[in-house]
């Protein structure tokens, strides 16, 4: 019996090494094999074949480890990706390929900020188009990483193709705040878009959508870490040089836009590349600021609420209370997909209800304010794009504020918050299309 | 006889959850009915089941608990809930508008089982 026990024991150590599964679940498969053993050993074998029987039985590891992954996406999602059969055929498609793009996009914007003559210039049309220096680099580097079929590969580029006519052959009058909104809402459009060759030419897969908002908050960490990374460079290259007298602003106005623009393939491809290091931090991160965006949202909520928005309520604070909700969302969701699913409510939760109810209450603070202010001076293309936006965080926020109390208190499954959420994804990437298509003429291009 | 693949996928989880409306139960005993109920023509891969249950918890058709038994080790237990009785009864229905549907079509009604499984 002594050498059946020894072979369990390296048998779990195995299994426990395979991505996607954990403890937990190797001690459910540990029982079965026991079970399946003692059987056969009822039955007449001895237990070193019974052990060989059972453990085939099982499966080979390495698809039952797949079918784990693909269950719990949320636990390590990157090793499902990476462990696909058909992405070990190109191990080298790697580094190469991801600086390959990233140098593409770095070139792009160059030629463009030639071509505008920027910073001396600052022409509208470069700001409005910037997303399309970029993104479709990303956009590419999924759709091969991905091996996207050629119908994919269409409908990844038709929207780029069409939104880049729309917005060029709008006649902006000058100084035009719909051609301001355009600029500010173009990324977020095109962000959208970059999800369709990331989910491998579909959108309708929830989980994947999951992976999508995960991938989102970790390259955004690894942005700012490149991008922290680049100051320290930068600043250290002007110290050196400067008693040599190169003009350094020079040097930036060349270093900085493609620097940027490569750094968000890069980031991407460290995000799929180098999973493992960032796991333990995104989490900690949202763990760390949940509570402290709770605290902060309820102040500012008990103290709108008693001394009202009043005089105090212009355009920039409209756009700070938007910064806010966005941030809060954004915890929100993040918090949600490194969050593992089949857990029961736990005080996180209950702090998150508590900065999703406050942000809610400030939504409602914002937006009767500035029905108030559209009652009184009518529409503009500004105020129309706020008040859309806060409409659309104020159905997200409610949903949720009220499917976690449900949860919370034991009536509603996890699975269903998680569901309302990525079903209502496409919400934000219409809305955002609404404001670059349809605003600009609603208004006149004014 | 061999059963398609797809097929003893698509069955996995109404079979799982009838197992399991019939009282709660556990990995082992959940696989050893299934091969009872089918005199071992269907063939699952044994771990697969594991998965398959899990996804069954997030999707809240049953809930899981850890026990130990008196004689025995810890061991992981599943019982059903009433959205996963909703989802039996609704898979129920849906097979049997097919299997109806492929009797009309095929004559003689001992010939849909065979040709379930040429298929």
């Amino acid at each position: 019996m002594e050498s059946i026990e020894s072979q369990i024991a390296e048998w779990r150590a195995y299994v426990e090494n395979a991505p996607g599964v954990n403890g937990r679940d190797v001690d459910e498969l540990e029982d079965h094999l026991r079970h399946q053993i003692a059987e056969l050993s009822a039955a007449g074998l001895s237990a070193d074949e019974g052990f060989l029987i059972a453990v085939k039985r099982l499966g080979d590891v390495d698809g039952l480890s797949r079918e784990y992954a693909r269950e719990h996406s949320g636990r390590l999602w990157k090793q499902l990706l990476r462990s696909d059969a058909d992405e070990q055929a190109h191990p080298a498609s790697g580094w190469v390929e991801a600086f390959a793009f990233a140098a593409a996009a770095a070139v792009a914007i160059q030629v463009a900020r030639l071509a505008a003559d920027f910073p001396h210039e600052e022409p509208t049309w470069f700001a409005r188009n910037v997303g399309f220096f970029v993104l479709p680099f990303l956009a590419a580097y999924f759709g091969r990483g991905r091996q996207l079929e050629l119908r994919a590969w269409v409908l990844t580029a038709t929207p780029f193709v069409l939104l880049a006519l729309v917005i060029n052959l709008y006649p902006y009058e000058p100084e035009s705040s719909t051609e301001e909104l355009v600029a500010l809402h173009l990324p977020v459009v095109l962000w959208f878009v970059v999800a369709y060759p990331y989910m491998g030419g579909t959108v309708r897969s929830h989980q994947q959508r999951m992976d999508y908002v995960r991938f989102t908050g970790e390259w955004f960490i690894y942005y700012v870490l490149i991008a922290l990374g680049g100051g320290v460079l930068m600043g250290l290259t002007a110290g050196i040089l400067e008693p040599t007298g190169v003009d350094i602003d020079k040097v930036a106005e060349w270093v900085l836009p493609s620097g940027a623009a490569g750094a968000v393939v890069v980031a991407a491809w460290l995000v799929e590349s180098k999973q493992r290091v960032i796991e333990n931090m995104a989490p900690v991160l949202t763990m760390l600021f949940t509570p402290l965006f709770a605290v902060m949202l309820v102040c500012s909520a008990v103290v709108y609420a008693v001394t009202g928005l009043g005089d105090a309520f212009d355009r920039d604070l409209v756009s700070v209370f938007d910064a806010l909700l966005v941030v809060v969302l954004a915890l929100v969701l993040y918090g949600m997909s490194a969050r593992e699913p089949s857990a029961s409510p736990e005080w996180m939760d209950r702090i998150q209800l508590v900065a999703v109810v406050s942000a809610l209450l400030l939504d409602l603070l914002v937006l009767g304010a500035m029905i108030a202010r559209i009652g009184d001076l009518g529409f503009t293309p500004n105020r129309t794009a706020a008040v859309g936006l806060n409409l659309v965080l104020l159905v997200n926020l409610a949903g949720a504020a009220w499917l976690s109390g449900r949860f919370i208190r034991g009536r509603a499954r996890f699975h269903q918050l998680e569901r309302w959420q990525t079903t209502y994804l496409p919400v934000f990437a219409l809305w955002a299309a609404a404001v670059v298509v349809i605003i600009p003429p609603v208004f006149g291009f004014d | 006889m061999h059963i398609d693949k797809d097929l003893v996928a698509a069955s996995a989880t109404p079979l799982v959850l009838a197992i399991l409306a019939d009282g709660e139960s556990y990995g082992y005993a959940i696989l050893k009915r299934v091969r009872a109920l089918s005199a071992g023509e269907i063939e699952w891969t044994d771990g697969m089941l594991y998965p398959l249950l899990h996804r069954l918890q997030r999707l809240g058709y049953v809930t899981t608990e850890w026990r130990t038994p008196p004689e025995g080790r810890r061991r992981k237990y599943y019982a059903i809930t009433n959205a996963g009785r909703a989802a039996l009864a609704e898979q129920q229905q849906q097979w049997m508008t097919v299997t109806r549907a492929l009797k009309d079509v095929w004559p003689g009604s001992g010939a849909v089982m065979t040709a379930l499984g040429e298929a």
